[in-house]
């Protein structure tokens, strides 16, 4: 089973709050998803009144645990400054960093999501941090004190499905830390990709969310996560990527 | 490269004008087919050779403001703390010229509109002035954003230009959004609009988004006033600046509006008309342009063609608006900037967004977010 910072998952399906049509109809593919970890925009929700807030409210299940986000801040300084108020209002300690100064592609900024890993792991949060797939960063916020990595596996919201592939795969290969693939994901068969080649984890906001049947879709992206960990265990036979000969090339060599 | 102005002198208005009118069925059917829509596309989008396909326009603008913003459509209002004014603007009920009773809000009066901006169930407001700078100033601004910022997690504001060091000393404030309007790119037309005060200086006005952008603004809106010049060719130059800015200001946040010339007593008649179809094709050839930029309905529009649009590209809309100072509380029978042709409430707004499959959000934003 899946474990981040000593909390034990079933679900290896995370999931996202926004871009749903209603709050009520988010609140049914969530359940539909099985998904035990819940990012929640700290900007869309009211912390002040938090007992009141619409999203807050449908989320009060047993087995979802919030993850707050600090999408919508630019640099360090201002992650950790949100970081503080969500732990405060929202009790508790998790945090997904989201440095991306760029609204435009929402390209996390490297250099300061790992100044704010630093800080924020010092201060005890548990820091899950949005990055591009890069590699030699992933190393870099392990030494800092991060409890994941959640590399993107292709631009935000794009529904482009595993682009990066082949930096994910070296991140895997190497990694300490669970890898949850972040970004991209467009669809079940994305999803069950990146289990498949090993992932811990993937979170799935857009592809549910604009879905024309989110419950419905959420429940695809269910099944496939559960396939792609089945899948990943039971060791994917390797792709044959030439022919055998008939007559065999060396064969002259038993004569 | 100093500024935009360097980019819009390389442009003649007329050639640009032509280049639009001349663009063919061809043009369009390549623009449709490109995943990435450039400029040149961008203008046989608006051209009147894309009338035919409109209904395609709307599919793929649909699709595209859903993948990037959901189904969702954030709800702001507008807050009008002053109708004092040095500019003529013919367009406008607040110019100089005008004989209306001249009010600016007092803190106390400031604060009779928020609570009942508050109770209509708003969080993001848009404060608005005419330009007078002996009584609606930078202190005064500053002022106001300290009265109110504890009571909204998302402030923008649409005032007189402002300079560099201004806007340096407002964003610490709560500022969160800046809207400038060209009003027109044609240079000549704006002179005429504009014979008297600070406003006739078009450079100033043209250079205001890259003053924004180097004082790091989270967000800023541009548009022009539709009815003023060719609203195709006024419309390219918008895009022509959006492009500009967001390669240059790469941290900020962009957003349009395409307000439609409005009544006022005793005010000019468009120029140029704008019919509903060529505003829904306007408003789906900036999505294709740029699938990120914000794009604003006031309550300029009707109520038919509002409800209509919230599928079609639209990511804010503003409901239950009053356009004159202390119109919501303390002087409600005032004389308006311009008559409201939707005058329906924030929250039959709302229902209206819901019934559309789509969740209205009044909080996108939080103080916390900037230091």
């Amino acid at each position: 089973m899946l474990k981040i910072a000593g909390k034990t998952f079933t679900s290896r399906l995370f999931t996202g709050t926004g871009k749903f049509s209603s709050s009520h109809l988010m609140e049914d593919a969530l359940l539909a998803s099985g998904s035990e970890l819940v990012t929640v925009a700290l900007k869309r929700v009211d912390v002040k009144n938090n007992h009141q807030d619409d999203i807050l409210i449908r989320l009060k299940y047993p087995h979802i645990n919030l993850l707050p986000n600090t999408s919508g801040v630019r640099n360090a300084k201002e992650a950790v400054f949100a970081a503080q108020l969500a732990r405060e209002a929202l009790e508790t300690n998790w945090i997904k960093l989201e440095i991306h100064p760029d609204p435009k592609y929402l390209m996390p900024d490297p250099i300061e999501t790992l100044k704010a890993t630093e800080e924020l792991a010092k201060l005890g949060f548990v820091v899950l941090p949005y990055i591009h797939a890069d590699p030699v960063l992933c190393k870099r916020l392990e030494d800092a004190g991060t409890a994941a990595v959640m590399p993107l596996g292709s631009p935000i919201g794009s529904n482009k499905g595993l682009k990066t592939i082949d930096f994910l795969e070296i991140i895997i290969s190497q990694s300490n830390v669970p890898v949850i693939v972040d970004a991209g994901i467009g669809s079940p068969s994305d999803a069950a990709w990146a289990l498949e080649i090993g992932a811990d984890a993937v979170l799935v906001n857009t592809a549910i969310a604009v879905s024309s049947n989110p419950v419905q879709m959420a429940a695809a992206f269910k099944m496939a996560v559960e396939a792609g960990r089945m899948a990943f265990e039971a060791k994917l036979a390797l792709p044959v990527a030439h022919a055998i000969a008939s007559s065999p090339l060396t064969s002259f060599l038993d004569e | 490269m100093n500024n935009f102005n360097d980019i819009f002198e390389a442009y003649d208005w007329d050639d640009t004008k032509a280049s639009i009118y001349a663009k063919t069925s061809d043009d369009v059917e390549r623009a449709l087919a490109s995943p990435k829509r450039t400029l040149e596309d961008f203008k046989a989008l608006v051209s009147p050779a894309a009338a035919p396909y409109l209904e395609q326009m709307a599919g793929i603008s649909q699709q595209l403001t859903q993948k990037r913003f959901g189904k969702v459509v954030q709800m702001y209002v507008p807050l009008y703390l002053s109708n004092a004014c040095n500019n003529i603007c013919t367009y406008c009920g607040f110019s100089y010229d005008n004989k209306v009773r001249r009010k600016t809000l007092s803190p106390m009066e400031i604060m009779q509109e928020v609570a009942v901006i508050k109770d209509m169930g708003y969080d993001h407001v848009l404060l608005v002035t005419g330009e007078a700078n002996q009584t609606v100033h930078v202190d005064y601004f500053k002022k106001t954003l300290d009265l109110i910022r504890p009571h909204f997690s998302h402030i923008s504001m649409e005032v007189q230009p402002l300079d560099l060091e201004d806007y340096e000393q407002l964003t610490p404030y709560g500022l969160n959004t800046v809207l400038v309007y060209q009003e027109t790119y044609h240079e000549d037309d704006y002179k005429k609009h504009h014979p008297k005060g600070k406003k006739s200086n078009f450079q100033y006005r043209l250079e205001t988004p890259d003053r924004l952008g180097q004082a790091g603004i989270h967000k800023m809106g541009l548009g022009v006033l539709i009815g003023l010049e060719d609203w195709r060719t006024d419309c390219f130059f918008t895009a022509l600046h959006l492009n500009y800015l967001e390669k240059r200001y790469w941290q900020s946040k962009y957003s349009l509006s395409f307000p439609r010339l409005r009544p006022f007593s005793g005010g000019l008649e468009p120029k140029v008309e704008m019919n509903d179809r060529e505003l829904v094709q306007l408003i789906c050839a900036y999505r294709l342009f740029n699938e990120e930029v914000e794009l604003s309905i006031s309550t300029r529009e009707s109520p038919n063609f509002r409800n209509n649009i919230i599928k079609l590209g639209i990511t804010s809309i503003s409901a239950g608006s009053k356009t004159n100072p202390g119109g919501y509380a303390v002087e409600p029978a005032s004389l308006e900037q311009f008559e409201i042709s939707d005058e329906r409430s924030p929250r039959e707004i709302a229902k209206v967004i819901s019934a559309q499959g789509y969740e209205p959000v009044w909080k996108d934003w939080d103080n916390c977010l900037a230091t």
